[in-house]
C-alpha cells in the first residue's frame, strides 16, 4: 500500500465490477493480479465485454495466461506502455456510453491512462483505480519540464537537464507526475545523499 | 491623483524601489503582533482613498516597469500564461471587468468606448489603442485573459466552477510565490492547496472554498497574504528556483535592509457574469525592510510576527535559515512599546 500523504496525490481504490457495456482494463506488471482478484467475483459472462490492454515489463509471462484464461473479447500484451497507447487511443476514441475503465498497477501507468481517458471526455472520478506492485514514480522536472520515468531515488538526477531534483508528493493529474525541484538551488553543489525511496 | 511611473527593473540589477507616498500605501498585512493562517476574507469595497483598497484594481507607481517584467518572462516561457479550452469565455468577462473598472476608476489613464460589440480601449500608461470586436478572438493579438492581463498588474488565476469546487483552468502567473501554473492547472481548490502545510488540518480549505463558491457578481472579496523574499524579484516560480534560491545566501546584516523584502498578495475574487467562472488576481507588493522601518508601528510589529512565526510556516514561507539574522537587523526597531491595532501607520 501506499502512504497517504496531501490532497494533490491520488487516492486509489480496489477494483469493483461494475454495470456496463465495454470494460477497458489497462494495467502493468502486478496489477494482473488485480484484474485476477476482480474476476474472482465476476459472473461468468463478465469478461466477454473486456478488453484488457497489459504490460508486464518485469513480471514477464508470469500472469499472461491467467489473464488469457480469463477468456476476455479482446486482450493485448505489449512491451511498453508507449506501445500500447495508440491502441489504448483509439479504443477511447470509438467508446460510447457504458464504458467502464479499470487501471491497475504502477502510479505511472494509472495516471497517464487515466489522462488519455480523461481526454476522451471520461470525468477522472468515473475512473476505478487499483495500485499494485511498484512504487517508483514519474516524475516532472519543473525547472526543464522533461519527465523522467521509474524514479527509485530521492534525490535523484533529471534524465533531460541533470540537475539533481527532490521528489515532492504534489501532483499532477494532467502530466500525470509527481514535481521534481533542484534540491541544492539554495546552496548549490550540496546534494544530499540520495536514497532509495520508492521500490 | 496623478501617478508617477518609475522606471525600475525587477531582475538583474533590481532598481525597485518605493517612493515615500508608497510606503505610506502599503498593504502591510499584520493587524496584531503575531501570525497564525485565517480564513481572513472580507468584501471588495472602496476604503480608505489613497490606500490599496481604493479601487477595484489598484494601479500605482510601478505599473507601466512592473507589465515589462511580465513580457519579459512571457517571452522566456510562455507556459505561464495558459488557458483550457473552456475558458475562453471567462477571458472575456475578465477583459471586460477590467477595461470598465480601470475606464472608470482612472479616466485620465485607461479608455473604453463601446458601440455594441465594437470596443475601442485605450491604455495611456502603456502606449496601446486598440479597436476589437468583443468575443471575437481574432480581432486581439492575444486570447482576451492573455491581452488584458498583459495590462494589468497582478498574477491572475480564473477559476472553473463545478461539482461545488473550484477548478484552476486557465491563467496568467508571473509574480508568483513560488508556486507552478503549468503544474497545478487543471487541479481543485484543495489540490493546488495540497503542499501548504497546517491550513488543511485547521480546517482553513474547507471554509475558504464554502464562502468562495457562493461570492456574487458585484460582490468581490478580498484578502491579504504575505511572504518574505530576497531581492525585488516578481518572479519568483518553481521554475526559476535553481536561479534566485541562491541569491538566499547572500543575505547579511549589513545589505538586509536593502535586499530582503516583505512581499504581499492583495488577493480578490470576482464573479463572472457569463462563464460563472471565479477569478482571483494575486497582486504582489514589495517593501524592502529599509523602507518598512520608516514606520515604526510597522517595524515593531513586524519584529514580533518574525520571531514568533510557527517554524513550519517559516520553512513554507523559504526563510526558515535566514529568521536569526532578519530577527536580529529588526530587533534594533523594536523598543518594546505597544502597538495600535489595525495594519495602519500611527
Amino acid at each position: 500500500m501506499l502512504e497517504g500523504s496531501i490532497p494533490s496525490r491520488p487516492v486509489y481504490g480496489v477494483l469493483e465490477m461494475r454495470p456496463g457495456r465495454l470494460h477497458l482494463m489497462v494495467a502493468d506488471a502486478e496489477g494482473a493480479e488485480a484484474i485476477l482478484d476482480l474476476a474472482a467475483s465476476a459472473p461468468p459472462d463478465f469478461f466477454a465485454g473486456a478488453h484488457i490492454v497489459y504490460i508486464p515489463k518485469k513480471t514477464g509471462d508470469r500472469f499472461v495466461a491467467r489473464l488469457e484464461h480469463l477468456a476476455p473479447a479482446q486482450i493485448y500484451v505489449g512491451p511498453s506502455y508507449e506501445a500500447a497507447l495508440p491502441r489504448l487511443r483509439r479504443v477511447l476514441a470509438g467508446a460510447h456510453m457504458g464504458l467502464q475503465v479499470y487501471l491497475a498497477g504502477t502510479e505511472g501507468l494509472m495516471g497517464q491512462a487515466m489522462l488519455e481517458a480523461m481526454q476522451a471526455g471520461i470525468p477522472h472520478s468515473a475512473i476505478q483505480t487499483e495500485h499494485r506492485g511498484s512504487t517508483v514514480r514519474r516524475v516532472q522536472c519543473v525547472h526543464c519540464k522533461g519527465i523522467t520515468e521509474d524514479v527509485t531515488h530521492d534525490p535523484f538526477q533529471c534524465s533531460h537537464c541533470g540537475l539533481h531534483l527532490f521528489v515532492r508528493d504534489h501532483y499532477s493529474r494532467r502530466i500525470a507526475a509527481f514535481q521534481g525541484v533542484r534540491v541544492d538551488a539554495e546552496d548549490p553543489g550540496n546534494i544530499p545523499q540520495s536514497v532509495e525511496r520508492f521500490r | 491623483m496623478t501617478v508617477i511611473f518609475k522606471e525600475e527593473t525587477f531582475h538583474d540589477d533590481f532598481t525597485f524601489r518605493n517612493s515615500p507616498e508608497a510606503v505610506k500605501r502599503f498593504p502591510f498585512p499584520f493587524p496584531e503582533d503575531s501570525y497564525m493562517y485565517s480564513v481572513n476574507l472580507e468584501p471588495h469595497k472602496s476604503y480608505r482613498p489613497g490606500s490599496v483598497y481604493e479601487r477595484t484594481f489598484d494601479v500605482d507607481e510601478h505599473y507601466v516597469s512592473e507589465m515589462r517584467d511580465r513580457a519579459r518572462v512571457l517571452a522566456e516561457d510562455p507556459l505561464r500564461c495558459q488557458s483550457l479550452p473552456h475558458m475562453t469565455l471567462a477571458g472575456w468577462d475578465l477583459l471586460e471587468l477590467i477595461m470598465t473598472s480601470k475606464a472608470e476608476e482612472y479616466p485620465e489613464l485607461f479608455e473604453l468606448h463601446r458601440d455594441g460589440a465594437k470596443w475601442h480601449w485605450i491604455n495611456r500608461p502603456l502606449g496601446i489603442e486598440q479597436k476589437f470586436t468583443f468575443l471575437d478572438e481574432t480581432t486581439l493579438p492575444y486570447g482576451p485573459m492573455e491581452y488584458i492581463t498583459r495590462q494589468t498588474q497582478g498574477d491572475f488565476a480564473v477559476l472553473d466552477q463545478r461539482d461545488d469546487n473550484l477548478w484552476m483552468d486557465a491563467g496568467m502567473v508571473t509574480t508568483q510565490a513560488d508556486w507552478s501554473l503549468d503544474f497545478d492547472i487543471g487541479m481543485n481548490f484543495f489540490e493546488w492547496h495540497a503542499p501548504v502545510p497546517k491550513a488543511h488540518e485547521m480546517g482553513i480549505f474547507q471554509r475558504a472554498l464554502k464562502f468562495l463558491l457562493n461570492v456574487r457578481q458585484g460582490s468581490p472579496a478580498r484578502r491579504l497574504n504575505w511572504t518574505m523574499t530576497v531581492n525585488p524579484l516578481l518572479d519568483t516560480s518553481p521554475e526559476n528556483y535553481h536561479k534566485w534560491g541562491v541569491m538566499k545566501k547572500d543575505l547579511t546584516l549589513e545589505n538586509m535592509g536593502q535586499m530582503m523584502h516583505l512581499r504581499v498578495e492583495l488577493q480578490t475574487f470576482f464573479r463572472l457574469p457569463r462563464s460563472n467562472a471565479l477569478v482571483f488576481p494575486i497582486r504582489c507588493y514589495l517593501i524592502k525592510l529599509d523602507e518598512l522601518v520608516t514606520v515604526p508601528k510597522w517595524a515593531r510589529r513586524f519584529h514580533r510576527v518574525i520571531r514568533d512565526l510557527p517554524i513550519e510556516l517559516a520553512t513554507y514561507k523559504g526563510f526558515v535559515t535566514n529568521r536569526p539574522k532578519i530577527v536580529e537587523w529588526l530587533s534594533k526597531y523594536d523598543n518594546g512599546a505597544p502597538t495600535s491595532p489595525g495594519i495602519w501607520p500611527d
